[in-house]
């Protein structure tokens, strides 16, 4: 079985992204950690998600969620545990919905991680912001594949994508992949990606002004996943997710 | 205070100093001018440690002690402050945060408490309203979306939280309006200007030195001090050009 248990995520472009139901047969707990999540009608509901497992090689947790008419649901993730680490969610957005999704991804060493989104615009003037950040070291490779659904009756749909991965070592990967399929013609998706390295020019500036590099680093750092989660609106739930994803990086850096 | 000997120094191989000697005593403030790719901006960034610029002849001591053996942030807590020609925009980092990161490393280098929250601003709303900088200011990004001039009034501000013993300003005077200049030129006649301080002024014009007069003027020219002399020596390159000076030197 250790044959098959290699890698899911492969480097080259047809097998970036795991396919679980692959290796259902013979890893059927892998897609067990699954969760549906309904937001009635006019309802608002946030969660915060952070990928926990007791097992070290692989921690993966899927959501199905269903938006309704005029809802609101707001996500925000960190995906940093176990080799292989994968937050999966599928949302179905009702007439007027929102989705807000700002996750990290946060890896070292030979860790894989990914956050796949798959996004279906499925009745008119639903609109959707996802947000993701990654800071990788060491071997690590952190991919967010975002597919966007957009029906034929979804006009008006207004879809956004962003996606930064800021890379510590030259040996770690960062994948990004916009998946749009659109079938209304009124809409509006856009989606952007950069992989970038510390700006050095800015570790000598506050180096110049006494910060140690270990805090240099941090200070940008966190300022750049921090807009993963700007849109949190609960102060409280916000610093504990930054508190913890800071954490994270001081272990990994 | 400062005093560097015969220093020779390149960047991806190629020389740029090439045994610049030059010393500064406490109290006192030098002028370096020079036309462009004499090595001003170098000597800057040599003194500041920064990544790429070698050192390969020469020294360097503050106080006794070798500058080019200590890193970047060590220098700083040395008492050393470099205005940046080119102050760098930190996104997502705001001033107040930077600025209290940077005294409060300084400070525990020194041995000293670190500055509480309320303190600091404190201290910081002092400083930018010494430098008629908008205190909002300090909420903001480092440098990010600021306009040339205020980011040139940002590093004096810096300089004024921070409280340096040394302070090489690099073109600290280009990109400002004439109203600026002064407010600039004043803001380091008050932080600096002290008998246990001293500046290292890198400048292309005499009009900052109408506020910051300067106890020595060197004419830096392809990569050496070519002539030394008072304030007087600015009011002459200003007349004649650096040309005519490099040439006769």
């Amino acid at each position: 079985m250790t044959e098959i248990l290699s890698p899911p995520t492969h480097r080259d472009e047809a097998w970036r992204y795991a396919d679980l139901d692959a290796l259902a047969p013979v890893w059927p707990d892998i897609a067990g950690q699954r969760e549906d999540i309904v937001v009635a009608a006019g309802e608002t509901a946030s969660r915060q998600l952070i990928l926990e497992s007791s097992d070290p090689n692989v921690a993966v947790k899927t959501l199905s969620v269903r938006i309704e008419k005029d809802a609101r649901f707001a996500l925000h993730c960190l995906a940093n545990a176990a080799d292989y680490g994968r937050i999966a969610v599928e949302v179905t957005l009702g007439e007027g919905a929102h989705f807000e999704l700002g996750g990290a991804i946060l890896g070292t060493a030979s860790q894989t991680l990914e956050i796949v989104t798959d996004v279906r615009h499925a009745e008119p003037g639903g609109t959707s912001n996802q947000t993701v950040r990654s800071v990788l070291g060491g071997k690590a490779t952190g991919s967010y594949l975002g597919k966007v659904a957009v029906a034929r009756d979804a006009q008006k749909t207004d879809a956004s994508q962003s996606v930064k991965a800021m890379l510590l070592d030259r040996t770690a990967t960062a994948n990004a992949k916009p998946e749009l399929e659109i079938f209304a013609d009124d809409v509006k998706c856009a989606h952007g990606a950069t992989v970038g390295e510390l700006d050095k020019a800015a570790l000598f500036y506050m180096a110049s002004r006494g910060i140690t590099p270990a805090e240099a680093r941090a200070l940008m750092l966190q300022a750049f996943i921090a807009d993963a989660f700007v849109s949190l609106d609960d102060d409280a739930a916000r610093e504990a997710i930054e508190a913890k994803a800071l954490a994270i990086l001081e272990a990994i850096t | 205070m400062l005093k560097i000997d015969n220093l020779h120094a390149e960047i991806g191989g190629t020389p740029i100093l090439k045994g610049l000697s030059l010393e500064i005593g406490a109290g006192e403030i030098h002028a370096v001018m020079g036309p462009n790719g004499a090595g001003k901006s170098t000597l800057a960034y040599v003194l500041g440690g920064r990544d790429g610029y070698e050192v390969t002849q020469g020294s360097v001591t503050y106080n006794g002690i070798d500058l080019l053996d200590m890193a970047p942030h060590e220098r700083a807590a040395a008492g050393l402050f470099l205005g940046f020609q080119y102050p760098v925009e930190i996104p997502g980092v705001s001033n107040v945060q930077f600025l209290r990161s940077a005294l409060n490393a300084q400070r525990k280098v020194r041995g000293e408490e670190p500055l509480s929250g309320a303190e600091f601003l404190k201290l910081a709303r002092e400083q930018a309203s010494a430098l008629k900088m908008d205190a909002e200011m300090l909420k903001r990004a480092v440098n990010v979306g600021f306009s040339g001039g205020e980011k040139k009034r940002n590093e004096m501000v810096q300089m004024g939280i921070i409280d340096p013993t040394f302070a090489i300003l690099d073109e600290t005077d280009s990109g400002l309006d004439i109203d600026a200049l002064r407010t600039v030129g004043q803001g380091i006649n008050t932080i600096m200007r002290k008998p246990d301080k001293a500046v290292l002024l890198i400048t292309h014009y005499q009009r900052l030195l109408d506020v910051v007069k300067p106890d020595f003027v060197h004419v830096l020219a392809g990569g050496r001090i070519v002539k030394t002399g008072g304030a007087e020596l600015a009011l002459v390159l200003e007349e004649q050009g650096y040309e005519a000076i490099a040439e006769a030197a």
